[in-house]
């Protein structure tokens, strides 16, 4: 594994050696904590994003290695005009594996073409978020115990969510997954996912518009966050923010097993009351991401001990 | 109407009757010191109109640019006044700097110094995708 650009670049056993080796981390943390001694990751950021930035650096250093990087654009050279392909050939000297994140869809397969060192796609723009849908594997493979014999429900703004598509087209590969896909009819997932995925491997799938009708049916709910930069004008968005909350009372019909996720930020999608329920998983998600980060950092860098 | 045969050089032939132009443009044949002929709407018994472009000199053309454009097109190369190789032009796999990607989120807008890359991603529709963003382009 040379580069991490695409979760798709990942074939199921692959993902299966990551999220065994993340799940013997978070039982063994102790064996680990000085694998990666003497590396440095560099986290490059031409935007930015604190909650990954600081997950990739907190698993470099629970490997027992260090961090270097740059947190947006204005505090770089990025903002001087110099180009990602100067970026990383220079940060390729000092650094011995980099996370990057970039505004721009396709900047680090640029990258990666000009790398001496192994690239981790940390997001570009709306296109992938590799380490999220990894997170979100691990999340829940470690609630139910395995990755297939699901009823899945997404909601929220499901046409934009990258996230949502990602984790769409790797749980597609697993067998029985059914999908319920909740959301106003402006922001349905895109024909692509529906034509390429759904139906080329006749996943069985619906598409409702609201939470309350189907909660009962489902082992996990995504939610997502409805962004604002998503709609043209902000009548829409304020109508729209809110239809797909979820709260106490809509949890009551849901199975007890129900395991609730989001990749966070959240901003009201999720009452703050649910926090306390141990059907939500969210926080849990975080931390596993900074698990599977370490995972994925050994392996690129050829540091699983024996 | 008649146009001289040559004698060394390169007959591109079977050329969709108004496509000319482009490929003079795109293959920057203005920029030779021979003569090139652009020959306009010839009766073809094969597909009604076509074009011709005669180029007298020995030329080593870009075959991927003309499989883009037009993939029903034939070169001929004749040295000798004689025919002795023809080529067909297929849709090339990989365009490089020959599109340029419009999705404005890609960062082949921002960044310079850089390849344009299309990948053939659907031969039946004529669609490219960007390698870096992914986004499709179906040529006409
Ligand atoms: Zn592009």
């Amino acid at each position: 594994m040379r580069h991490l650009i695409d979760p798709m670049d990942l074939s199921v056993e692959e993902i299966d050696g990551l999220l065994k080796l993340a799940n013997e981390i978070i039982a063994h943390p102790e064996k680990y904590s000085e694998v990666c001694h003497g590396k440095k990751l560099a986290t490059l950021f031409f935007e930015p994003s604190t909650r990954t930035r600081l997950s990739f650096e907190a698993a470099m250093m629970e490997l027992g290695g260090n961090v270097l990087g740059f947190s947006s654009a204005d505090s770089s050279s990025a903002t001087k005009g110099e180009s990602v392909h100067d970026t990383v050939q220079v940060v390729g000297c000092y650094a011995d594996i980099i996370a990057m994140r970039h505004p721009k869809e396709g900047a680090p397969l640029l990258a990666s073409l000009k790398s001496p060192v192994p690239i981790i796609n940390a997001g570009d723009g709306g296109h992938y978020h590799p380490t999220q849908t990894l997170t979100d594997l691990l999340t829940i493979q470690r609630e139910k115990g395995k990755l297939g014999n699901l009823t899945i429900g997404f909601c929220g703004d499901l046409m934009f969510g990258r996230t949502v598509h990602s984790l769409i087209k790797a749980l597609s590969r697993y067998d029985n997954i059914r999908y319920i896909l909740i959301s106003p009819p402006e922001l349905r997932i895109p024909d692509y996912i529906r034509v390429e995925i759904l139906e080329k491997k006749n996943i069985p799938y619906m598409e409702v518009e609201s939470m309350e009708q189907v909660i009962s049916e489902l082992d996990i709910l995504y939610m997502t966050r409805v962004q604002r930069e998503r709609f043209f004008n902000e009548a829409d968005y304020v109508r729209l923010k809110d239809t797909y909350i979820l709260d106490t009372d809509k949890l009551k019909s849901a199975k007890s097993d129900l395991s609730i996720l989001h990749p966070l930020p959240r901003v009201n999608e999720i009452s703050t009351k649910v926090d306390d329920d141990p059907r939500a998983c969210y926080f849990r998600q975080a931390l596993n991401g900074k698990y599977v980060r370490m995972a994925l950092i050994m392996t690129m860098l050829g540091l699983i001990p024996g | 109407m008649n146009i001289d045969s040559i004698y060394n050089g390169i007959v591109l032939d079977h050329i969709t009757a108004g496509k000319s132009m482009q490929i003079y443009q795109d293959l920057s044949l203005d920029k030779l010191d021979c003569s090139v002929a652009i020959i306009k709407n010839v009766k073809s018994r094969k597909r009604g109109r076509k074009d011709i472009i005669k180029i007298d000199q020995e030329y080593s053309v870009n075959l991927d640019v003309l499989g883009y454009i037009d993939p029903e097109i034939t070169v001929s190369i004749i040295k000798d006044g004689k025919t002795i190789e023809k080529k067909k032009v297929e849709l090339p796999e990989q365009l490089v700097n020959i599109l340029k990607c419009k999705n404005p989120r890609c960062i082949t807008t921002t960044e310079q110094g850089i390849d344009h890359i299309f990948r053939l991603a659907d031969p039946a529709t004529r669609t490219y995708r960007c390698i870096y963003c992914e986004e499709d382009r179906k040529i006409k």
